[in-house]
């Protein structure tokens, strides 16, 4: 108990209480000027939505590079937020830089060095170790998750500038940071139209199609979501439109998944035809507004968007649906769909539990269609050629052709276009075989989370369910990572746990502590292998969303497979 | 979320879920109490699903599921105690206990998870522990050991869900996530307003009350051996809560599931108990030594009143207090005679201070502090609709579209109704927060109205003659219950708003869009507070709101209602027990013949037909030697009234003053006979709080020394004067109570002690009281409530060239009243120790002094000398003294000019000046 105090002589004009009063209101006082620097950044005449923190803690830390938290107490002053609020908010994002008043900032050039897995394979790790003592007042290094370029690996970002096969010598120096260009690539508004871009759609908007023709053909299409769930995309745009409106819809750009490229390539080529299968949808499924969440690590396609769905508004082709534009900010988590439409809600990106589905109570609780970019991406194709043409790119029960992004041992890696059910080893041939001097040992047959599969299990049908489920394991995302006999596959599982530990929202207990206790117990000389057996277990059961679930994957196949490589028996 | 019965398997058993029942409540329902940790059963607290500890299988789904957040589908079949639920949870639980202090040295190995763990015989964790926070104990009340914490978020819910005061929140990712305050900042250098609601949802120990901990902070050091149910002394939302004892000493206060606060407290509640245990308290029985003069300048120690005053028994205190008041009684007549009781203590009390003064004493000179607070509000109330009471319950507003706060600062005076308020906000209610100073409340506020001081009716007559002139009003509930209707619209009809502008200061635009926002609700609530009602015009800013509820039929239905917020934890109770010069209990007239001869009939006296004074009536009487004798009661006027200097004086001025009370007030210095009593928790007795819920207070611990019960006191007095009264406890009092006030129809003691609360109107013992009244008819002649217009007048002194600013007075979150309880909280005074001016950044720079500089605050009446405090929330032009600072007693400043209808003075409302004090720099 604290002790008494006695008041002393209790008359007016006594100054015993002198000197111990704080003379503010409690906690942290807005400065008048950190409030005008962030007005001016935003604009005054803008109506601040709830929904757009994140957008507006990219503006100031673009300008700023790094949130001090004298502009993030205006910036919640302005927005009639509690600080913890927006504070919880930006620390959940990799790429907001937080700094409090006694602390210091970072230097305004931040160099990422990815090191996922494909990465590490290709020495990201000794590469951004050799760069650490180049490290300045002017430049940083900072290890980063899969930035989605595992076919040029390794991969660095100076800033928003993308670093295809990183070196010492391309880094070592470097003080300032680069910005993303359009790419060159990319097939402009124009060009698409002239294509017959857009007449699919035209088509439904002038009624000369129906929604029920293109239900139709999606009905019979083998066209699966592609993020990596792999849900039939007709039957969930049946669900979602016949929901109540008013509708939503959502737009997974959030291409995190280690191994993972495709939707990057397509839309540095061909933009207009994921655009095209946002307003087909969002107009068969009578969506209102429709959210494109792309992810930050992608800043080339943001800008290409950007100035592409300008063209397309101009046009008078999204009139029937308002195209907003979402810059995720560095969180794996946020390709979860839940977790998506919680940072498009401007939120930390925590998994929602289910039911209710999305399709129920998605986005601002509407019924939100969510899909990613390479399911859109074939709408019009599928649309205009039909199901048939569509299905009989796979193999026998393995309709539909599929987009492996495969990385790793291979001799030329990339987004190999290939029929669904193809097995690892086709891909290698592919992809050109093995790399020089490699001799194939294991794979991953869908990114990170969808375990390791050794060579004797090479030719495996690549699909969702069937034989690979059978193994423990899932195609998902189709990123197809090819690892050889110079790589451990525990190295491979710890990284990949590493990674996970890194990107777990932080919500529930046996993700949370589940992902960062195997992290720490796989780096031991001698895992305790019965304890992360009952460890994954409990992840698996207990998690609430796919990652959680999920992220054990690697390490119970590994510990099957390949018992010799755990610890470092190696 | 369905209403309707599910029928499903539960451990192989058929059972049903009610009303949307979750799986863990349907079970923990049918007696299996699965384990959870981030789920907490009560009120406001929203499932999160997060901690897993609560784990179950249903059958045909591929993971397990939360059951805490579930709800049951017909037909499911739920396993909550096979091999693979438990397993998992049991594995969460390792997960949770490998980064937990052990056990034996866990700062709380009775919480929760504590008890969990145990349960599924997790003891100790296999896996590496992580990192662990250092402590932060930074915060007075609250030890923050973050190592225990397991980031469930309830305290995040607790803070920004449940009170809504918005400080918590989980930052970072995975295993970097945790809980921050603000920007990751020390709670005690936080925004934290120290409601411990936070304290009260942890599970793990990671948030603890100090005063449970060891020297260090950091380990349960107390258990305590008895728990009492009572009420909160403080303020007029009449929290339930339990003390938690040791030893005879109150060690911990938690909120209960009361009707008022659901399980809700306040940093006030829930951590200014040990005042009662501080050595100043009267003890013994004093009286004046016959060599020191009563001075309104003497130097005073409270700790050492022996300066003053010698002991003396009860015995002689007694009889010389009895034979001092007798002596003026018979030589002046009971006319020099005067009383004033407490609105802090209980109903019993009031009730026999009304009763002492009126038969003893002979005279209806009794009032308290209800006269500075919501006279004239009751006085519009009385006036307009025939009742004085709220006439909705404050947590109404959950059923409310829109809701109006002004003159009123809730989230200060009134912390737990706030939240509901906040809670209706987030819900969607429109809240319209209308003040001249900022708020808390106003981050939640569709509109925050800031408008110029004292300009209320000007406002408000606009908002009026929007609702008429656009036909807003309620045309059926106008014609059907009200009257006045032509006169109000008559008198209004020049108020438009553009008329009204320019002296409120607020853009028209913003008044119709009020002005329509409340209209056009279903359901609206007012809540006002001492800002409408300390003016000279304060009766008429009360009429303009009755008008307002009365013109759009905001009345007597379900989240609709007028509300001032009351003040003290028994205002209304000591007003329905009599404590008014003008009434006897439940507002019966003393002029009504009736009235008298039945109370003279039961009292057995001849009682005076005419009205009493009031109480700054009674202070001006005293100076002026009209009055010659004073029994003060829990009061502290040398604090509390305007005009200080005037007060002391008048008290100085005295024959006989007997102060009853707790402590050496400032009051209690210029006293005869000094008479120790006992502090609320000390105390058996019923208290009514805003709501018109009559509730139970039951001792927790025995008065200190030779302290007495306050009922025992005044019978003692009562009985040397001639009376003989024989009550042997609170409940006889209750019981004579019930024979003449008709408000306590269906509420018997032994109902309070078997349900500790029931609100009046409550047709019997049966029924239910009523939160909500007047649906049918007011209690007035006609049956109908009466809109009376208001004329616009300035308040009694406006700023001028020598007195340039507007000085306004009021509370602070910290400091109850005069601070007579507060400032010896240990806690309390830690968080707010000095007497401080808040003003305006711009005033700060006009004066060019730095926030802690000393300044002079000069009005007509006095000055005071204090720290400057640094506010955004003040307009410039205007500075707030808060009057428990006896050091710098903001009532020397205060305008004691009274309004003619209610006699509440403008506290308000003053024209001050502020100078720059050099200080010279002490050794």
């Amino acid at each position: 108990m604290n002790e008494m105090q006695s008041l002393g002589a209790r008359q007016q004009g006594d100054k015993s209480s002198r000197g111990k009063g704080k003379y503010k209101p409690k906690g942290r006082m807005l400065e008048p000027v950190a409030l005008a620097e962030v007005q001016a950044l935003l604009g005054s005449d803008v109506t601040l939505q709830r929904d757009m923190l994140i957008e507006y803690l990219h503006i100031i830390q673009d300008s700023q590079k790094h949130l001090s938290a004298r502009h993030l107490a205006a910036l919640a002053h302005l927005m009639r937020l509690p600080m913890a609020e927006v504070w919880e908010v930006a620390s959940f994002y990799d790429h907001f830089d937080l700094v409090r008043e006694n602390e210091t900032a970072p230097p305004a050039c931040t160099i990422r060095v990815c090191t996922s897995l494909s990465c590490m394979l290709a020495g990201g790790e000794r590469l951004l170790e050799k760069l650490q003592p180049y490290a300045s007042d002017k430049v940083r290094f900072v290890a980063a998750p899969c930035i989605g370029a595992c076919d040029k690996a390794p991969v660095a970002a100076i800033g928003h500038q993308l670093v295809e096969h990183a070196s010492f010598d391309a880094l070592k120096d470097v003080t300032t940071a680069g910005h993303a260009d359009i790419p060159a690539t990319a097939r402009q508004f124009d060009a698409y139209l002239a294509d017959g871009g857009y007449a699919c759609l035209k088509a439904l908007l002038d009624g000369s199609k129906s929604r029920d023709d293109v239900l139709a053909i999606m009905d019979d299409a083998a066209l699966r979501g592609l993020g990596g769930a792999g849900f039939p995309t007709g039957r969930k745009w049946r669900i979602v439109g016949g929901q109540e409106g008013p509708r939503l819809m959502a737009v997974n750009g959030d291409e995190g998944e280690p191994g993972t490229f495709k939707d990057r390539l397509y839309l540095s080529k061909d933009p207009h035809r994921m655009i095209e299968g946002i307003l087909i949808a969002a107009h068969v499924v009578n969506v209102d507004a429709c959210y494109i969440y792309m992810r930050d690590e992608y800043p080339e396609i943001i800008a290409l968007l950007h100035a592409e769905i300008a063209k397309v508004e101009a046009a008078g082709l999204a009139d029937h649906v308002t195209l907003h534009l979402r810059r995720g900010a560095g969180a794996y988590i946020c390709g979860e769909e839940s977790a998506m439409i919680e940072s498009i809600e401007g939120k930390r990106g925590l998994p929602r539990h289910r039911p209710p589905y999305v399709a129920e109570k998605g986005i601002f609780d509407r019924p939100t269609l969510v899909n990613n970019v390479e399911t859109l991406y074939w709408v019009r194709d599928i649309i205009e050629n039909g199901a048939k043409w569509f299905n009989a790119q796979g193999k026998e029960g393995h309709p539909g052709p599929r987009s492996y992004s495969v990385s790793g041992r291979v001799a030329n890696p990339g987004v190999i276009f290939a029929a669904a059910g193809s097995s690892v080893r086709e891909l290698i041939e592919l992809c050109g075989g093995m790399a020089d001097g490699h001799r194939f040992k294991g794979y991953l047959p869908g990114g990170a989370s969808g375990g390791i599969l050794p060579a004797s299990k090479g030719d495996l049908p690549l699909d969702f369910g069937g034989p690979l489920a059978d193994e423990g394991c899932f195609v998902g995302s189709h990123a197809v990572v090819v690892l050889s006999d110079q790589d451990n596959m525990w190295d491979a599982a710890r990284n990949l746990m590493q990674f996970f530990a890194h990107e777990s929202c932080g919500q529930c207990t046996p993700c949370r502590n589940g992902t960062s206790k195997a992290a720490s117990l796989m780096a031991m000389h001698q895992p305790d292998t019965a304890l992360l057996g009952e460890l994954s277990i409990a992840m698996a059961d207990a998690s609430i969303c796919g990652l959680g679930q999920a992220a054990a994957n690697p390490l119970v196949t590994v510990m099957k497979h390949f018992p010799e490589d755990i610890g470092d028996a190696k | 979320m369905t209403t309707e019965n599910i029928s499903f398997t539960l451990d192989g058993k058929e059972v049903t879920a009610k009303d949307g029942e979750t799986i863990w409540q349907a079970a923990a329902r049918l007696g299996t109490d699965i384990p959870h940790l981030c789920y907490k059963d009560d009120t406001g607290y929203r499932a999160d699903g997060n901690c897993r500890a609560c784990m179950v299988e249903i059958e045909g789904e591929r993971v397990l599921a939360a059951s805490c957040i579930r709800t049951p589908a017909p037909g499911m079949v739920v396993n909550s105690q096979n091999h693979r639920a438990k397993t998992a949870r049991k594995m969460v639980m390792e997960l949770l206990v490998s980064d937990q202090p052990d056990r034996d040295v866990a700062h709380d190995p009775e919480s929760e998870l504590w008890k969990y763990a145990a349960e599924q015989n997790v003891e100790t964790g296999r896996f590496p522990a992580k990192f662990s926070p250092e402590p932060d104990s930074s915060h007075p009340a609250i030890a923050v050991n973050m190592d225990a914490c397991i980031q469930c978020g309830l305290c995040v819910r607790a803070c920004r869900e449940v009170q809504v005061n918005d400080v918590i929140g989980l930052a970072g990712r995975g295993a970097d996530a945790h809980i921050v305050f603000d920007f990751g900042d020390d709670m005690g250098a936080s925004t934290c307003v120290g409601c411990g609601e936070c304290v009260q949802a942890c599970p793990t120990g990671a948030l603890m009350p100090k005063t449970m901990l060891d020297d260090a902070s950091q380990k349960l050091s107390i258990t305590p051996d008895r728990h009492v149910d009572s009420v909160c002394p403080y303020c007029g939302v009449g929290c339930q809560l339990t003390f938690s004892v040791k030893d005879d000493e109150i060690v911990a206060v938690s909120g209960r599931q009361g009707p008022a606060n659901k399980g809700r407290l306040c940093v006030k509640g829930r951590y200014g108990f040990d005042y009662i245990a501080n050595p100043e308290r009267l003890t013994t029985p004093l009286i004046r030594r016959d060599d020191v003069p009563k001075s309104a300048s003497l130097p005073f120690d409270p700790a050492n009143p022996l300066t003053h005053f010698r002991k003396a028994s009860w015995q002689e205190a007694l009889d010389l207090a009895a034979h001092k008041f007798c002596d003026v009684r018979d030589t002046y007549g009971s006319n020099a005679m005067s009383g004033f009781g407490s609105a802090k203590g209980s109903n019993e009390e009031a009730y026999l201070v009304q009763k002492l003064v009126r038969t003893a004493f002979g005279t209806n000179n009794v009032d308290h502090c209800t006269r500075l607070c919501h006279a004239s509000s009751v006085a519009a109330l009385l006036e307009n609709i025939g009742s004085g009471a709220v006439t909705a319950s404050f947590s109404e507003c959950r059923n409310a579209d829109a809701i109006i706060v002004i003159g009123a600062n809730p989230a200060v005076n009134h912390p737990v109704a706030a939240t509901f308020i906040k809670n209706a906000a987030q819900r969607g209610a429109k809240l319209y927060v209308m003040d001249p100073r900022g708020q808390h409340l106003d981050r939640y506020a569709t509109h925050s109205v800031n408008f110029r001081p004292g300009s209320d009716v000007a406002l408000l007559n606009a908002m009026i003659n929007v609702i008429i002139t656009e036909d807003l009003f309620d045309t059926d509930y106008v014609r059907d219950h009200t009257e006045g209707f032509a006169d109000l619209k008559a008198r209004t009809a020049a108020s438009t708003p553009e008329a009204m502008s320019p002296l409120c200061g607020i853009e028209p635009d913003v008044i119709r869009d009020v002005a329509r926002g409340y209209a056009g609700a279903n359901a609206a609530m007012i809540f006002w507070g001492m800002g409408i009602s300390q003016h000279t015009h304060g009766t008429d800013n009360s009429r303009c709101l009755i008008s307002l509820a009365l013109l759009t039929g905001n009345v007597g239905k379900a989240g609709s209602g007028l509300h001032p917020l009351r003040g003290q934890n028994n205002v209304q109770g000591a007003s329905d027990a009599g404590l008014i010069p003008m009434f006897f209990p439940d507002y019966k007239p003393v002029s009504d013949d009736e009235t008298r001869a039945k109370y003279e009939a039961l009292w057995d006296v001849k009682l005076d037909p005419n009205k009493g004074l009031t109480v700054v009536e009674i202070t001006d009487a005293a100076f002026n030697g009209d009055i010659k004798a004073m029994y003060i009661m829990g009061e502290n006027p040398a604090m509390s009234d305007p005009d200080q200097e005037h007060a002391r004086a008048a008290l100085a001025n005295l024959d006989i003053l007997v102060v009853q009370d707790i402590f050496m007030t400032e009051t209690a210095a210029f006293a005869d006979v000094i008479l120790p009593a006992s502090a609320f928790p000390e105390k058996d007795g019923s208290f009514t709080n805003t709501d018109r819920r009559v509730q139970i207070g039951r001792a927790a611990v025995a008065p200190p020394g030779e302290a007495q019960q306050d009922w025992w006191i005044i019978q003692e007095l009562a009985n040397r004067m001639g009376q003989s009264w024989n009550y042997s406890h609170p409940r006889d009092i209750f019981g004579e109570m019930r024979m003449v006030m008709p408000s306590l129809t269906g509420i018997s003691w032994a109902r309070l002690q078997a349900e500790d609360a029931v609100t009046y109107p409550c047709a019997d013992e049966e029924s239910e009281g009523q939160d909500v009244i007047f649906g049918d008819a007011f209690p007035t002649a006609s049956g109908r409530g009466r809109m009376t217009p208001a004329d616009i007048l300035p308040p009694n002194e406006t700023p001028d060239t020598e007195f340039p600013i507007v000085l306004t007075t009021g509370r602070l979150l910290e400091h109850w009243h005069t601070g007579s309880m507060t400032r010896r909280a240990s806690v309390l005074d830690a968080l707010e120790p000095e007497p401080e001016v808040h003003m305006a950044p711009e005033t700060l720079e006009g004066l060019q002094v730095k926030a802690g500089d000393l300044v002079r605050v000069v009005t007509r009446r006095g000055e005071i000398e204090l720290a400057a405090r640094v506010d955004p929330k003040l307009p410039s032009g205007m500075i707030f003294v808060p009057f428990c600072f006896y050091e710098a007693p903001a009532n020397y400043l205060t305008n004691p000019a009274l309004d003619p209808f209610g006699k509440i003075p403008e506290l308000k409302f003053a024209a001050a000046r502020i100078e720059v004090v050099q200080e010279v720099a002490a050794e």
